[in-house]
């Protein structure tokens, strides 16, 4: 374990979604976990930037119209006749 | 080479997906499910192009955002900025751990189990366009930077900064609504 940087917990938060987005290289990853692993207050932004996200996305579903469905059914079948590839 | 008769088969499955960016990219049902029908029928007709076995969704989505582009944004050209400079990393996080000692609980399950399925919509449509798509992309569908860059066609380093500048508007956004709607009120008795 080397000596901690006051630095450490700026620089381990500005890769926070690098991180999460999963784009760093291995050997970044290592070091940010190992600064989690001993660094409570960092963990926890962590955990809740990372339960954000899940939320977001979760929550930024529609469901397809059945109309809609139908419409690009029908428009794909128009399609197949027109261009005559149908037997 | 794709075989055209195993398009539906194929690309049907996406359409969820699809139909959801595309209504948080126009921002209305109607234009939605027209940028849809025709990102369909453009993925139909060039799908002897495409390669099988390479990356399906991508190609749909890059498909959908040009078309979104290039036919529905024109009519309503905004300036492309977002307004981020008072805004820091963990900008959501660091306003709730504030209000964690006047709750006398965790605000930040508080925000995460009570935000609202329009408000988190509503949030990714306030961001401007470019910003919207990087962080739609990125954190709503899951794609890598790369992924997105071929998606959009920008190189890597401008999708970086999108998806960066992006999601800052996005938590001033989401803490704008946790403050006005969900949290504050929460904290007193009626709601």
């Amino acid at each position: 374990m080397g000596s901690e940087e006051p630095g450490d917990c700026d620089e381990v938060i500005e890769r926070l979604y690098v991180y999460l987005d999963g784009e760093l290289t291995e050997e970044r990853r290592v070091e940010i976990r190992r600064h989690l692993d001993d660094c409570g207050p960092c963990l926890k932004a962590f955990d809740f930037e990372f339960e954000l996200r899940r939320v977001i996305a979760q929550k930024c579903r529609d469901r397809v119209p059945d109309s809609l469905l139908a419409r690009v059914r029908a428009a794909l079948a128009e399609e197949e006749r027109s261009a005559g590839g149908g037997a | 080479m794709a075989d055209r008769s195993r398009f539906s088969e194929l690309a049907m499955e996406h359409m969820p997906a699809l139909y959801t960016a595309a209504l948080r990219m126009t921002r209305n049902a109607a234009d939605a499910e027209d940028l849809v029908q025709e990102t369909f029928l453009k993925a139909y007709r060039s799908f002897d192009r495409f390669e099988e076995g390479t990356n399906l969704r991508a190609w749909l989505y890059r498909i959908l955002t040009n078309t979104f582009i290039n036919s529905y944004r024109a009519a309503k050209r905004r300036p492309e900025k977002a307004d981020v400079e008072d805004v820091e990393d963990l900008y959501l996080y660091r306003r709730l751990d504030d209000l964690n000692a006047d709750l006398g609980r965790s605000a930040e399950e508080e925000v995460l189990d009570n935000i609202t399925d329009d408000e988190v919509k509503a949030a990714i449509e306030s961001l401007p366009e470019n910003f919207r798509i990087a962080v739609l992309l990125a954190d709503v569908e899951g794609f890598s930077y790369k992924e997105i860059a071929e998606i959009t066609d920008v190189p890597i380093g401008t999708v970086m900064s999108r998806i960066h500048r992006g999601r800052r508007a996005l938590q001033k956004a989401l803490t704008e609504y946790a403050m006005a709607g969900g949290l504050v009120a929460s904290t007193e008795t009626a709601r």
